[in-house]
């Protein structure tokens, strides 16, 4: 039922620190994740993109180490899929993402607090008719616990020096492209 | 300046830090950053408590890998809530708003029909990213960051989804407002 009191304390110690961020990031604000999906306030990508390019450097050194593993998801075409378009669906009617909704509610922000509960119903939806979904998750192609560089027979650090650069490039043009708008008013 | 009191951080600092806290959460728990699993096995211990003959019969609690219990990602999710009181707190960047400025042009300013539609967009959500095994954190930043081939295709199906959905509901009236 609980993992050792170790393991608690860790979570939580990553957790606040997430928080944290999330709301410094200004992440956990409606008017930010919905104009990121109306293309207005890239935020939320600028976020995600330096996360991967600086997270995917250290987490490949941990591995090559032997200090970490990976720990990644099947691709299981049908679940990724249906998953993928309803989780953006549900995103854009809701205004927050599952992380930022926690956070949003720390933040004191009632609505998100009212779609946690409709979360955990949309998580026991899913565990209650979990068998029947299967030939649904299972129904088209598994390509199993996959990377990249091995979907390609590719070596890790060239996809991991791509991943950066190419996160270096499109950000520094997003910024170059945004100087020539006018500047965007707050909400 | 103290940076603690700041309202806001410039998201590249943001995104670095969470990047670092990704290598922290490998380095010291060998656990990726994730949210929504917490939820399933929330939902999945409460189900059993509620109704376990139907929980008997139910093939999840049968599967290897589906421990449903209070672990390291679950205390994230509290930590998460923690973290983020803790920041608003000392900014003093904190509200009680019920509708959001751009939700109450679209759909007028009743708190029930808010409430409503967080509540849907919440299951629906929730559902996709158990669907797909990961949301915005697990797949977005967590997967993306570790190269999976799910994450990355996860990545680009949920932003054409929400594109999509969002200029469906709000069209391009309300993307000019933003």
């Amino acid at each position: 039922m609980f993992d050792e009191p170790v393991k608690l304390l860790l979570g939580l110690v990553t957790g606040v620190g997430f928080g944290f961020l999330l709301q410094k990031g200004r992440a956990a604000k409606y008017h930010v994740i919905i104009g990121q999906l109306l293309l207005k306030d890239w935020t939320v990508v600028k976020i995600m993109a330096t996360a991967v390019a600086v997270g995917t450097v250290g987490v490949y050194a941990l591995v090559a180490m032997g200090a970490a593993s990976l720990h990644i998801k099947p691709a299981l075409l049908g679940g990724v899929l249906l998953g993928g378009l309803l989780f953006g669906a549900g995103l854009a009617i809701f205004g927050y993402c599952p992380g930022t909704s926690v956070a949003a509610s720390g933040e004191g922000r009632r609505d998100a607090t009212v779609g946690l509960a409709g979360m955990l119903v949309g998580a026991g939806v899913y565990v209650a008719f979990y068998p029947a979904l299967q030939p649904i998750i299972k129904g088209l192609a598994d390509w199993g616990k996959i990377t990249l560089p091995q979907a390609t027979a590719t070596p890790s650090w060239l996809w991991v020096v791509g991943v950066v650069v190419a996160v270096i490039g499109s950000l520094y043009l997003l910024e170059s492209r945004k100087k020539q708008m006018r500047p965007l008013k707050q909400m | 300046m103290n940076p603690l009191t700041m309202k806001s951080w410039s998201p590249y600092v943001v995104g670095a830090l969470i990047g670092l806290l990704s290598w922290f959460s490998f380095a010291t728990a060998d656990k990726p950053l994730g949210i929504t699993t917490a939820f399933e096995y929330t939902a999945a211990i409460t189900e059993r408590a509620v109704a376990p003959q139907a929980a008997l019969t139910n093939a999840y609690y049968k599967e290897p890998e589906k421990t449903p219990k209070i672990d390291w990602e679950w205390m994230l999710v509290v930590g998460v809530f923690l973290g983020a009181f803790l920041s608003s707190k000392l900014s003093g960047d904190r509200t009680q708003q019920t509708v959001p400025s751009l939700w109450e042009w679209r759909f007028g300013a009743s708190t029930a029909k808010r409430f409503a539609g967080a509540f849907f967009g919440g299951a629906l959500m929730m559902f996709g990213a158990r669907l797909a095994q990961g949301c915005t954190s697990g797949h977005g930043i967590s997967g993306a960051l570790q190269l999976a081939v799910s994450s990355w295709m996860f990545v680009v199906l949920l932003f054409a989804s929400g594109i999509a959905t969002a200029f469906l509901i709000y069209g391009k009236e309300g993307a000019n407002r933003v």
